[in-house]
């Protein structure tokens, strides 16, 4: 089982590297903060996935479960910054 | 307690598979509105299913033997594992969607535009009004 894990974990990293495709080379700013958002939520299954390998799944669902607090709130103040931006802009505008 | 072993192995390898087409989908798809769609979609349902075959797991791992003996200290600690690994996933499914849509209106207000016919294919039109800071 120990094994089983170890696998899911390697490939779900795997998976991850698609995405920091496009974290690099993202057109613009919101698919980056977008990428972003998706490697923190698999961020959160990959801490729990590590806690089931060290049979200390107690003591790391802790950290997932901050973890996908932080990624929540950080991508919701990253959408609320461009939003502003962009009101601002238009307001100098005008 | 074979079968729910098998049944979280099913759950995460599901999850994987479904994490695999939300990959594929933010690196293929051809503007920021189809790729939000992707990983929103994507991103949100597989993590649900790795942790329900997490706690699947989870919950096989009790000694179901010595529980029915009525050494019942044994099942505090791994079914309050149990329910903050649900609690995460009910996060999740709360957040994920509310993140996607928060993203979507700032890419919405900040001037992406769709890509909307298959005729101007040549200048993706979200790669030119960049409000890069």
């Amino acid at each position: 089982m120990e094994l089983f894990f170890k696998l899911a974990g390697m490939a779900l990293f795997v998976l991850m590297l698609p995405i920091f495709y496009r974290l690099i080379a993202g057109p613009n700013a919101m698919d980056r903060i977008l990428a972003v958002n998706v490697i923190g939520t698999k961020t959160t299954v990959l801490l729990v996935i590590i806690g089931m390998i060290f049979a200390r799944v107690g003591m790391f669902v802790d950290f997932a479960l901050a973890y996908a607090l932080l990624n929540f709130i950080g991508s919701l103040a990253a959408a609320r910054y461009y939003h502003q931006d962009r009101l601002r802009q238009e307001r100098g505008a005008s | 307690m074979i079968i729910l072993q098998i049944t979280g192995a099913i759950l995460v390898i599901l999850g994987l598979v479904f994490f695999l087409g939300a990959a594929v989908g933010v690196v293929r798809f051809p503007d920021f509105y189809s790729r939000m769609h992707a990983a929103g979609k994507g991103d949100t349902l597989s993590t649900i299913l790795m942790l329900l075959g997490i706690v699947c797991f989870l919950i096989a791992d009790v000694p179901w033997a010595a529980v029915i003996h009525g050494d019942f200290s044994l099942l505090v600690e791994p079914i309050l594992t149990s329910i903050k690994v649900l609690m995460i996933a009910l996060l999740i499914m709360v957040t994920s969607p509310t993140s996607t849509h928060a993203l979507m209106q700032a890419g919405y207000d900040s001037g992406i535009k769709p890509h909307l016919s298959e005729a101007d294919d040549d200048s993706t039109p979200s790669d030119e009004e960049t409000p890069t800071p």
